[in-house]
C-alpha cells in the first residue's frame, strides 16, 4: 500500500492494545505533508499510546501506519531505524541524554548517520541550538537547564537531521504560559520554514487553536476517533457533544 | 441516649457538636447510635443540623457521609438544609466520584490459590524475560566483536574507570579483612596440632579459590549493579531509552554492552589484586601473631597454590561480573517509570545479583571437586 503524493503519514484501520487490553479501535486517518495535525483526547484516551506507535515504540495489535516509504511496521527492524531517520521527536521532558552535553546530544545523530565534516558539524550543531534560543550553551548538561530549555534543546535535537517530520508530545506541558507561546510560534516557523509536516499530541485548547490545521479526537469512553478535519470547522460543528465540551472547554 | 440523637415521629434528626482543629466530638457514638436508630425500621427521614454555636470541619463531614450512606442503602432520604450551604455542597461531590462497580470487582480476590497462581505466573514472565535478555546480550556481543555495535567509546572508558580503579580501596579493605579473618580461623584450630605453617596454604587456596571472587563479585553487586540498574531506570524515566530507539540506536549496544564489558574486563583484574591483598593479609597474621617466618611464610604460599587455582578464581570472577552485568542492566532497562520503580529495579539487581553469585559459587564447587580441579 502506498501514500499519494500530498500524503505524509497514512493510519489504517489501527488498533492498539497492552496486551489483551484495548485502548483504540478503528483508528484511521491521513495526514497532509506540511501540516500540522493534531492528536487531541481526554485523559486516557491513549493519544501518547498513538504517538507510540507512530514513532516505533509500540507494535500495532491491527492495521497499519504508512509512510512515503511504505507499511511502517511490516519491515524489519533495521527499514524502521531507516524510516525512522526521516522524523524527529520532541518527548514530554526533552529526554535528553542526560551523560552528555547539549552539543553531544545533536552531534550523536549527526556523526552516526551522515558525513559531514568535523567543522560541519560543529557549525549545524551552533546552528540548530541558535534556531531554539539555545546559542551558548553548547557545554551546558541537561541537569543544568530549566525545563524550559530542556524542551528546546530537546526540539533542537529532534531536528539535527533535519526530519520531514516532526512529532511533539505535549509541547506545553510544563511551560509557563509564556514559553509555551513562544514554543507554539516557532513551531509554525519551523513548519514555514523548513516545510515540515508536525504531528502534535495535546489538549491544550490555546495551542490547538492558534497552530493547529486538522486533527483528529479520540474518544477514551467509546475507544474510537469521533472527530476528524480541520480544526476551524470541528470547533465550528463539532461532531459529538463530547468533542464540543472538549473544544469549549464547557460540561453540558 | 445521646442528646445529639432525637427521634421525632418517623424522624431522626441528628444534632451534630462542635468540631475545630483541635476540638472533636466522639464520632464513633454518635454513629452507632444513628444505625441502631435506622436499623429499628421507624425511621423514614433523617435531618441534620449544627449544634448552636458550632463549627463544621472534616470531622463532621466524615460523619454525615457515615450515617447518609447507611440511610441511602434503606432509601431513608437525609436532609441538609438546616446544616450550612458548605457542608451540601462539598457532600455533593462526593457523591459524583464514585467508582464503577465493574472496576471495583476486578480486583482479584485474595485467595491462596490465586496467590500461588499469580507467583507462577511471575516466576514465568521473569524466566522469559531473563532469557530474552540474555539473548539479547549475546546479539549484541556479537555484533560488538563484528564492529557494528554502535556505543560511546568515551562511555566505556567513564564505566571501567568507575568500576575498576574506583572500587579499589573497598576491594583493598575487604579482602584484606578477609584474609585476616581466615588466617585466625585456621590458626585457631591448627595451633592444636601444632600446624600453624598451614595457615600460608589455608589462606592462599581459600582466598585465590573462594573467597576472592565470591566477596569482589558481592561488592561489585551492591556498588555496581545497583548503580546500574538506578541509571538505566532513571533514563527510562526521562524518555532518555525512547529516544536513542526513535533515533535508531539499539539501547542493549549504547547502554548496556559497555557496562557489560566494563565488569567483564575488571572483574578479573579485581579478583587477581583481590587475591594479593588476601593473601597479604593471611601474611600479616601469621609473622606477626603466629610467630612464623616471612621467608616460611612465602614460601609455603608459593607451595601451597598453583596457576590453576589462582585461574580457576579468576575465571569465576569473570562469570560472577557477567551476572552482576546481566542482573544491574536487565533490572535497569526493563524498569518501570516512575521513582518507587527504579529503586524496585535497583534493590531487585543487588538482590538477584548476590543469589546469582552464590548460586555460581555452590554450581562451581561441585564442577570443580568433579573434574578434580
Amino acid at each position: 500500500m502506498m501514500l499519494d503524493d500530498n500524503t505524509a503519514i497514512g493510519i489504517k484501520n489501527l488498533t492498539m492494545a497492552y496486551g489483551d487490553f484495548i485502548i483504540q479501535r478503528g483508528l484511521d486517518f491521513e495526514i497532509n505533508k506540511g501540516e500540522i495535525f493534531i492528536i487531541m483526547g481526554d485523559s486516557g484516551s491513549g493519544k501518547s499510546t498513538l504517538l507510540k506507535h507512530m514513532i516505533g515504540l509500540m507494535r500495532p495489535k491491527e492495521g497499519q501506519i504508512i509512510y512515503q516509504a511504505g507499511d511502517f511496521w511490516a519491515g524489519s527492524e533495521e527499514d524502521r531505524k531507516m524510516a525512522s531517520q526521516r522524523f524527529g521527536v520532541l518527548y514530554q521532558s526533552g529526554a535528553l541524554w542526560s551523560s552528555m552535553t547539549l552539543a553531544q546530544n545533536i552531534r550523536l545523530p549527526l556523526v552516526t548517520y551522515t558525513n559531514y565534516s568535523e567543522s560541519d558539524i560543529r557549525d549545524i550543531i551552533d546552528l540548530k541550538l541558535s534556531l531554539v534560543g539555545l546559542a551558548g550553551f553548547e557545554d551546558f548538561y541537561p541537569s543544568e537547564i530549566s525545563g524550559g530549555m530542556k524542551k528546546r534543546a530537546g526540539l533542537a535535537r529532534a531536528m539535527a537531521l533535519d526530519p520531514e517530520i516532526l512529532f511533539f508530545d505535549e509541547p506545553g506541558a510544563g511551560l509557563d504560559p509564556i514559553s509555551s507561546a513562544r514554543l507554539d510560534d516557532l513551531i509554525i516557523e519551523l513548519r514555514d520554514g523548513l516545510g515540515a509536516t508536525i504531528v502534535i499530541v495535546t489538549h491544550e485548547l490555546d495551542s490547538i487553536f492558534a497552530i493547529g490545521d486538522r486533527g483528529v479526537f479520540v474518544d477514551a469512553d467509546v475507544k474510537t476517533q469521533t472527530a476528524l478535519g480541520r480544526i476551524s470547522e470541528l470547533r465550528e460543528s463539532p461532531p459529538s457533544p463530547k468533542v464540543a465540551e472538549f473544544l469549549s472547554r464547557s460540561s453540558k | 441516649m445521646n442528646d445529639n440523637i432525637k427521634i421525632i415521629g418517623d424522624s431522626l434528626h441528628v444534632v451534630l457538636p462542635d468540631s475545630q482543629h483541635s476540638v472533636s466530638f466522639d464520632s464513633h457514638a454518635l454513629k452507632s447510635e444513628a444505625e441502631q436508630a435506622i436499623s429499628s425500621g421507624h425511621i423514614r427521614s433523617i435531618k441534620y443540623a449544627l449544634a448552636e454555636g458550632a463549627h463544621w470541619n472534616s470531622q463532621t463531614l466524615a460523619t454525615i457521609k457515615g450515617i447518609s450512606e447507611l440511610a441511602d442503602n434503606k432509601n431513608i432520604p437525609s436532609d441538609l438544609s438546616s446544616m450550612p450551604v458548605g457542608v451540601s455542597k462539598i457532600l455533593g461531590l462526593t457523591k459524583s466520584t464514585v467508582i464503577d462497580d465493574a472496576e471495583a470487582s476486578a480486583k482479584e480476590p485474595s485467595d491462596l490459590f490465586f496467590f500461588l497462581g499469580d507467583m507462577a505466573v511471575a516466576a514465568y514472565d521473569q524466566a522469559k524475560e531473563l532469557g530474552n535478555f540474555i539473548l539479547l546480550s549475546l546479539s549484541s556481543f556479537k555484533r560488538f566483536f563484528s564492529g557494528k555495535a554502535q556505543y560511546q567509546r568515551s562511555d566505556l572508558m567513564t564505566f571501567i574507570q568507575t568500576t575498576g580503579p574506583e572500587a579499589l580501596v573497598i576491594v583493598t579493605v575487604v579482602n584484606l579483612l578477609l584474609g585476616v579473618i581466615l588466617a585466625f580461623m585456621g590458626a585457631a584450630q591448627l595451633k592444636l596440632f601444632g600446624a600453624e605453617i598451614f595457615v600460608a596454604d589455608l589462606v592462599a587456596l581459600g582466598h585465590t579459590r573462594e573467597i576472592a571472587p565470591m566477596m569482589t563479585a558481592i561488592i561489585l553487586a551492591g556498588r555496581t549493579g545497583a548503580a546500574y540498574a538506578a541509571q538505566l531506570g532513571t533514563m527510562q524515566v526521562n524518555e532518555e531509552i525512547d529516544a536513542l530507539k526513535t533515533f535508531g540506536f539499539s539501547p542493549m549496544d549504547f547502554l548496556v554492552l559497555p557496562r557489560m564489558l566494563a565488569l567483564a574486563v575488571m572483574m578479573p583484574l579485581l579478583v587477581l589484586y583481590g587475591d594479593a591483598v588476601g593473601i597479604f593479609g593471611g601474611f600479616l597474621i601469621g609473622t606477626l601473631m603466629l610467630d612464623l617466618g616471612a621467608i616460611e611464610y612465602i614460601t609455603q604460599t608459593q607451595n601451597a597454590i598453583g596457576l590453576t587455582d589462582v585461574m580457576l578464581g579468576v575465571f569465576k570472577g569473570s562469570v560472577f561480573g557477567v551476572l552482576v552485568a546481566i542482573t544491574g542492566c536487565k533490572e535497569g532497562i526493563m524498569s518501570g517509570r516512575s521513582a518507587s520503580a527504579v529503586g524496585d529495579a535497583a534493590t531487585k539487581a543487588v538482590v538477584s545479583g548476590i543469589v546469582a553469585i552464590i548460586v555460581a559459587t555452590a554450581i562451581f564447587a561441585v564442577l570443580a571437586s568433579a573434574l578434580g580441579i
